[in-house]
Order: structure tokens, then sequence, then C-alpha cells
């Protein structure tokens, strides 16, 4: 466990070193913490209680309208224990008992549930799972519980609870809520939750009715990326069916018109920034996929149609390391990495020393039987695991998103895979380079036989490359297994793009492959938002498909074995 | 000499061959046959192969219960192979070569739509019972899925009506179903008077992992201050990847709520379901709904099946429907011919699984319950809001200009699939 929180803090140091000059800290709105016990008043005065008496068994109606409107009288009464029993709700907590219809709030204990009295915490005993039934909550409901609760702690005296509080606040705020924003604003102490407060305050007041409070909040808005402010300003903007505004004072509209072009110039300037990060996210994707087979297909010229099946045992692979390890879920992930390299290395290797060493030098008959291959290992997974997708578990730290503002927020797995495509790179362009074995594979590469001559067991070393892209791939699927459904499918999906990217990238060249997976990807990404994601897709094809008839070589074509014919 | 010997022989061959066949058939003629056609392998084996199982599990129950008309019935089980010419083979096969009396078969469209001009030009029987994008009625197939006015369009009424959705977006998987289902959408909203600039669409291929850039344009649509929601109809596998990306893009069900179409408890089991908890599902039936017809389901499915991890979903429930109506529409008419149990087919009633009654109407379509549901950690779907009595299954969808004033109706005098009510004319084939 040490482990992987040591492992969780390196990584993010690293992220937060490259990114912090930009960074504006962000708290995650689940860290809603239960108002701690001896906050609660002991004071409670005969008469709430009656109420929440009265109000507690009207919350198992049926039906969610009368149910909203209970919660609602439920949290303005002026007793603590309302926030006990709301929290409850919301965590699906609260039940009834079935025999006698009360109301209770359960904690599981074991296998059976220990019940409590939603009125006062005491406990009333031990029962069966069938004995109970759970008040039920929609969607809107929970809303409506988060806000209330939200009110009730916008002035808590943790700032945490209170980041959260009005991170919910902001997105449903409601004009009743002024005094207690007000209220909340003078007491803050924190800079950043203040001027959140202020932008809250504003996008209440700009309906206000005096004229100077709402060109100054109109100001204030203006100021924000958030988008509640940008909807508001349209609000204001609004026209009626002649196509004139429906507000008639000239400033405000002039005022207004203004904050919003300055809103929409900054939003289309993240939502660009956003489109590259989407682009090179998919690029490190396809140069995972790519990479290996840039060796086995680049450099030693086989056409491994199984490339993708290869993929797809670095996956599975994911997945049985999972479940040998199911509490370390985080620390299985980095175990995977190796497991997978050796599992599809040795797939590799047993595939090339079976099947490919046959057949060097007759592509088409390659091409065949690795397709075979590729078949062949798709039904042993289906007979050996299943035929349906397996569930591979994202760590925590692997879920959410780095928030740097409202309009701007990257995902986190896609950042960890992007770097992690950048090291796999790395470490492979170094073996190719500094190893006495990345020495031979080049030499083999170049000049098969003046590589023999000079003693280099060819044989070998044709293994031992077809095994290392082999490997690389089973890395790739580890990555996969994050983003993508592990299924005996999977490889399927990423042949074609991989051969795409091989092949504009040009043959036996690894930077190659790295630009080209860079460049489809964010053309890709960057086409996506007008042509959607088929048309996208298919105008990267007719592009390749133009290029590879001006390059036949592509990017950047290197003389070799493949390319000087056999 | 030699000749007449072999001509005795050759004739002595013959007529044992054809006693043997005819005494085959004398046996044959002993059975009811029922095919099944659903793949039980390619890609949508996952889900086809449950209803091969309840289609087995219900001629089991059946024969305990001593067949039908004094037969035993005799399940003929084929494989399509999620191969979609494949299906109309396959029918020519149980119905010419095995003679099978009704077919229970398809999920995807595409599939039925293959199946169709097969089992029309043969005069056969089909239930299909999968949900699906309406605008087709044939006297040879029972839909007992739902059409669109049993599914979305609720679905939609809900999210109006009860959550208040005010922005829509409707993504779909690129195939008919959703195209369809999405067209009928568009223009129900647009009646209901949503503007256009409210509404987005966006198709995706199958098997989509890549959801970004589409989760991010759903967060900018559904950020300006309007309650939004999403209609999907992304099919398959690709819906896990779908609200994984919703999750870690920090958009909780609260915020813009997906009602799914294709997403049951099947597909629910055995995924990591903890982004999907709070979105929610439309459907007939979920495995949660207590009523004593659907526990004594689900006790026998699991013993049928012999494992108590599996779930039970829509489709079966429309599988189940299915059976049971022909069943008894098979002794109302006293034959297995497909003319007589197609006419007595029409106003047989079954009890459904959630506690009400299921009709088979006039157009072939079934009056079914509508229920939407909350997705819960543990996989199962939760009822948050159901119709108060059932709905009836419409072939032809009001909110489309072709089918507008098109009615369904395989009762005498009209006897037709799609009636144009203005014209008064029959416009098939």
């Amino acid at each position: 466990m040490k482990f992987i929180s040591l492992k969780k803090n390196l990584s993010l140091h690293l992220l937060y070193l490259i990114l912090s000059m930009i960074f504006v800290s962000n708290v995650n709105a689940k860290n809603i913490v239960s108002i701690d016990a001896s906050e609660q008043s002991t004071d409670v005065t005969q008469s709430s209680h009656a109420q929440l008496e009265k109000l507690i068994p009207q919350l198992q109606v049926k039906n969610f309208k009368k149910k909203i409107a209970s919660v609602k009288q439920l949290a303005d009464i002026k007793n603590p224990q309302n926030i006990t029993i709301l929290e409850a709700l919301l965590d699906s907590r609260l039940y009834y008992q079935k025999a006698d219809k009360s109301v209770v709030i359960i904690q599981k204990k074991d296998n059976q549930y220990e019940i409590f009295s939603p009125l006062d915490n005491s406990k009333i005993g031990l029962v069966e799972k069938k004995t109970i039934k759970k008040i039920t909550t929609n969607n809107k409901l929970r809303k409506t519980i988060r806000t209330l609760l939200a009110q009730k702690k916008v002035s808590h005296t943790d700032l945490i609870i209170r980041q959260a509080a009005l991170k919910e606040i902001l997105t449903s705020s409601d004009a009743s809520l002024l005094p207690v924003l007000q209220q909340a604003k003078t007491n803050e102490s924190d800079d950043s939750q203040k001027e959140l407060l202020t932008l809250a305050i504003a996008l209440i007041e700009v309906d206000s009715k005096d004229r100077s409070t709402r060109l100054s909040a109109i100001k204030i808005l203006g100021n924000s990326v958030f988008p509640r402010a940008k909807g508001k300003l349209e609000q204001v903007l609004m026209t009626n069916e002649q196509g004139s505004f429906i507000e008639q004072d000239k400033d405000i509209i002039k005022a207004s018109q203004k904050a919003l072009k300055r809103i929409d110039s900054k939003l289309s300037l993240f939502s660009n920034l956003e489109t590259l990060f989407f682009g090179l996210s998919l690029g490190s994707v396809l140069l995972l996929a790519a990479i290996g087979l840039s060796i086995t297909f680049g450099v030693m010229g086989v056409i491994n149609m199984a490339h993708g099946e290869l993929i797809m045992l670095g996956a599975y692979t994911t997945y049985l390391v999972q479940q040998a390890m199911p509490n370390d879920i985080g620390l299985s992930l980095i175990v995977a990495i190796p497991a997978a390299f050796i599992v599809s290395g040795l797939f590799g290797i047993a595939i090339e020393r079976g099947v490919i060493r046959h057949l060097y030098g007759r592509p088409l008959e390659t091409l065949l039987a690795t397709f075979g291959i590729s078949l062949l290992l798709q039904q042993m997974v289906r007979t050996l695991i299943s035929a349906q997708n397996v569930p591979v578990i994202t760590p925590s730290w692997l879920s959410g998103s780095l928030v740097f503002n409202p309009a701007f927020a990257i995902t986190y797995n896609r950042i960890y895979i992007f770097f992690f495509a950048l090291m796999v790179f790395a470490s492979l362009m170094l073996i190719l380079k500094k190893t006495s074995l990345g020495l031979q594979v080049r030499a083999v590469a170049q000049n098969r036989s003046m590589a023999t001559a000079m003693g280099i067991k060819t044989q070998w070393v044709d293994s031992l490359t077809f095994g290392l892209g082999s490997g690389v791939a089973g890395v790739a699927g580890v990555a996969l297994s994050q983003l993508t459904n592990v299924g005996p499918n999977l490889g399927q999906a990423y042949i074609i793009d991989s051969f795409m990217v091989v092949v504009f990238g040009g043959v036996e060249n690894l930077w190659g492959t790295l630009v080209a997976a860079m460049t489809l990807g964010i053309t890709n990404k960057f086409l996506e938002p007008w042509a959607g994601a088929v048309m996208s897709k298919i105008i990267v094809l007719i592009f390749l498909i133009i290029f590879i008839q001006k390059r036949p070589n592509g990017l950047f074509p290197q003389k070799g074995r493949s390319s000087g014919g056999h | 000499m030699v000749t007449k010997s072999l001509r005795k022989l050759a004739l002595a061959a013959v007529v044992t061959a054809s006693t043997i066949t005819s005494a085959g058939m004398a046996w044959a003629a002993d059975t009811i046959k029922v095919g099944v056609l659903h793949s039980l392998s390619g890609t949508m084996a996952i889900s086809e192969t449950t209803l091969k199982d309840t289609v087995l599990m219900m001629v089991e129950e059946q024969n305990k219960k001593g067949g039908l008309l004094g037969k035993q019935l005799e399940a003929v089980v084929v494989d399509p192979a999620s191969n979609w010419p494949l299906f109309a083979e396959k029918t020519r096969e149980l119905i010419e070569k095995e003679k099978v009396d009704v077919i229970f078969g398809c999920w995807t469209s595409v599939s039925r739509k293959s199946v169709l001009p097969v089992i029309e030009e043969l005069n056969g029987l089909l239930f299909y019972p999968v949900q699906y994008e309406g605008e087709e009625s044939s006297k040879n197939v029972f839909y007992t899925g739902a059409a669109p006015n049993q599914q979305a369009i609720p679905a939609v009424d809900y999210l109006m009506n009860d959550l208040e959705v005010k922005r829509w977006i409707l993504a779909g998987t690129d195939y008919v179903y959703p195209r369809t289902t999405n067209k009928i959408l568009e223009a129900y909203l647009i009646a209901k008077g949503v503007k256009k600039e409210d509404i987005m669409i966006n198709y995706t291929p199958f098997g989509h992992s890549d959801w970004q850039s589409i989760v991010s344009d759903i967060k900018k649509f559904g950020s300006q201050g309007k309650k939004t929601a999403v209609v999907s109809t992304i099919n398959g596998d690709a819906n896990v990847p779908f609200y994984k990306e919703l999750g870690n893009q920090n958009i909780s069900s609260e915020d813009i709520p997906v009602v799914a179409f294709s997403v049951g408890e099947e597909e629910l089991s055995g995924i990591d379901t903890k982004p999907l908890v709070g979105h929610l599902a439309a459907w007939n039936y979920f495995m949660s709904v207590e009523d004593p017809g659907n526990e004594a389901f689900i006790n026998k499915w699991q013993a049928f099946i012999k494992s108590d991890q599996r779930v039970t979903n829509d489709p079966m429930e429309a599988t189940y429907i299915g059976f049971e109506m022909w069943a008894k529409a098979v002794e109302k008419a006293k034959s297995v011919d497909t003319d007589a149990v197609e006419q007595a087919m029409i106003g047989v009633e079954v009890p459904n699984l959630t506690g009400g009654m299921a009709v088979m109407n006039k157009n072939h379509h079934l009056s079914k319950p509508v229920l939407i549901g909350e997705i819960q950690e543990d996989g199962q779907i939760e009822t948050v809001w159901s119709t108060e009595g059932t709905v009836a299954g419409d072939a032809w969808s009001n909110f489309l200009p072709g089918s507008k004033d098109l009615i369904s109706d395989w009762t005498a005098p009209t006897k037709c699939g799609n009636y144009n009510t203005k014209t008064k004319k029959c416009l098939a084939k």
C-alpha cells in the first residue's frame, strides 16, 4: 500500500511540476464530509423534535415530487438531526422496516444490518436484509438534498467542506441564497473561496433591481470562464421573436455583450488547448499500439496480422494480474506491465519460431498465416477465459481529471498514458541505439548477409526482435485496458490503426512512428468537432491514401532490408 | 439376370428408404417443432445465447405440463453466427428442411430485416423479442419487444416532466435503430416546443472507445444553465468507455443524466458499474421489480441455468411472453398452422412479469408498461418511474411525416400492415 501511495505521489509531483504554472487547485465534490458530532447542538427543542417525528414517515412515499417537498421541509427544521437524516438518504442508508414501516438509518455489519433511530441515532437492533427496504432516491431528489446540505455547510469551519458546498451551490443557485452567501463572504478568509463567493453572488445579482449592482455583477461574470456565467449573460441578451432584445437598458446590453465577448475569446482558447490535448492523447494511444508493429513490420518486414491479438494478450494479462491481487488494484497495474511484456513477448517468439521463420521472404503467406494465428488467439481467450468482455478495474489515481479552471480540465488516465507512451518510446529507442542487441538488430535489418558474415546469429536476432516488438504490444495492452473494453475483439480495433501509423511514418523508423501517431491523432481530433467521429476517420483515411500515392515510403523513408527488397 | 436382380435390389432400396422417411415423418408429426434462431457465436452471442436458453427453458417447462395439443414440443436450435445473410438462410433451413411450426429469434434489426422476406415467402411465424425502431409490421412476425412509443417517447417524457430537462443530446451508434429512433425523438421534441439549437445529435461507430471529445462537447452543451440530458442509443460494449469518460470528466448523473435504451441487467453484469450509478435506463421489465410472477421466473431461470449469479432482463421477459402467448394461441386455434395461429394470437392475454397483463394487439405489437430505472452499484436497475397502466405498441410512429397516417391491422377486413388511413389504401407489396 505504501508503495502505491509513494508511486502516486511521485507521479503526481511530476505532473504538478510540469503543469504548475497554470494550475489552480480544485477539490473534488465527493469530499463532503459529514458534520462531526461535536458540532451538533444537544439542545434540541421539543417542537423541532415533534416536527421531525411528523416528517420522517413522509419520506417513504412513492411519489418523488412529494418526497422532494418533505425533504425541503425537513431541511428547514432547526434541528441538527435533519442533516444526519438527509445524508443517510443521500448515501442510500435510509431504510424502512417492512413490518411496521418505521424509518431507520442502517449500517452494514457483516451479513446483517445494524439499525438506528433517525430521531436520536440510538441503536435499535440488528436485523436481516430481508426485513428492511431502502427508501429510494432519484437524480432530482439527490440533487435537491445536495443543494440543501450545501447551503447549510457554506459557512462551515472546515475549508474543504466549505469548498465542496460552494461548488454545489455554483451549479444551481437561486435568489433566496443571497443573504447566506453574503454572510459567508464577509466571514471568509480564504482568497480563492472568496473569489468564488463573489461569482456566486454576481450570478444572483445580475437579476437584481438595482442598475449599478447589475452592471458590476456583469463585469464580474465577464472575468469568469465558469459555464453558468456565460449562460447567465446569454439569458440577459435573450431576444424576442422579432429579434430585438427583451432587456430595455442599453448600458446593460452593451456591458453584457462586452463581457460575453471576453468569455468567448477565453473559451475558444481553452477549447483549442483541450482539442490539442485530446489529439496528443489519441496520438499516444496510436503510438503505443503501433510501436511494437513498427519493430516487427518496420525493422523485420514481417506483416504480422496477429499484432492486435498480442495487444489483447497484454490486456488480458492485466486482468489476470488484477484477479490474482484483488486488494492492490493500483499495484497490480504496475506489476502487469512486465508481466504483459513477458507473456506477449513469449507468444511472439513462439509465433516467430513456429510459423514466421519458415515464411521469410513470402509476405503473402506470412499475412495469411498470421491472420490465422490472430483468429486462433481470439478463440483461445474465448474458450479459456470468456467470450464476454472482462472487467479491468481502474485504480482511483487513474480516474478523475486535473482541473485547471471550469472550462479546461484533462483526465488523469489520458495524462498518464501520454507519458507512459513517451516512456515506452524512449526505452525502445535506448534499446535499439545503445545495446548490443539493438546494434545487431539494426545490422540484420540493413544487410542480412553481411551481418551473418560478421558472425551475428541472424535467426536468434530475428526471434528476439520479434519478441521485443510483441512484448511492447503487450505493454500497450496494459495501457489500453484502462481506456477500452477488454474482450476477444480488442486487437481487431487497433490493427488497422497500427498499420496506418507505421505506413504513414515510414517503415523501420521509430521517430517516423512517433510523428505519424501524433499527426494522425491531432488531425483526427481537430476534424471531429465539425465532421463527427465517423466522418473524421474516413477523411483521415482518404488523406492517408493520397499521401501514400505521393510518398510510398512514408514520412521518413530509409533504406533497409524491406525497402531494398529480397 | 444380373440386371434383373440389380433392378430388384434397387427397388428394394427405394422401398426401404421411403419407409424410413415416412416413418421419420410419422415420428416428426408427433412433436411440434420450435425453431430457435439466435446467434451462438460472433459479436451478438453475448446477448443472444441467453435468449436461446430462455426458449429451451420454456419448451422444457411446456413439455412437463404435457406439451401442446397432446404433442411434445421439440426445440430445433441453429446458429446464424451474428452473420446477417446467414439469418435468412437458416430461416429457410428451419422452415423447409426442419419443418418447424414457429421460430423464436433475431436480436438486431438488421437480422430481422434479413429474415423478413424469407419468412413471408414461406409463410412462417417469427417471434421477435427485442426493442426496436418500429416502422414495420408483417403478417408473419409478432413483435414482443418495445416499439419507440413504449420506450423512447416515455423516457423523454419522464426527463421533460419530472427532471425538467430543457436541452437534449441524442447520442447513438451509427446504424438503423439509433438513426430511426433519433429521427422520431427529434420530431417529437420539436413538436413539444424544444428549439433546434437545444438538440444535439451525435453518432459514433460500433465499438467506439475514444469518447473524450464527445463527452467534452456534452459537458459544454450541458453547462449553459439549462438542465440537460443525454438520450443514448449507443449499443453494445461502447457504453462502458462512454460512462467511464463521463465519470472521469466529473459529469455526474445529477448534472447530466444519461438515459439508455440498450443497457440492461445482462450488459451490466460483469462490468465495473461504478461510473454508471444513478444513470437511467428505460425498459418494460427490470429484474428488481417485486412481483410473485417475476420471482418465480427468476427462480426458474436460475435453476435451469444452474447459477444463482445469472440475471434476467427485458428481452427475456419478451421471449417469455411471446412463448406463453404462442402456446395459448395454439390451444385456441387447436392447430399449429401459421394462418390459424396468427389470427388466434390477436387478443391473447398473458400476465407479464411486472404485475400487469400483456395483450397482443391487432398490429402484432404488445401492450406493455414502461419503466424508468436508475442503475445501482450492484448492476440492478431500480424503478423510479412507471406508466400507470400499459401502453399499446405503435408500429408506425405518429411523429414521422412518412408514417403518420399509416396503421397496421391484421384483423378482417383490413388485414394490412401499412394501411393508409387518409387514402384508405393498403400499401403492402
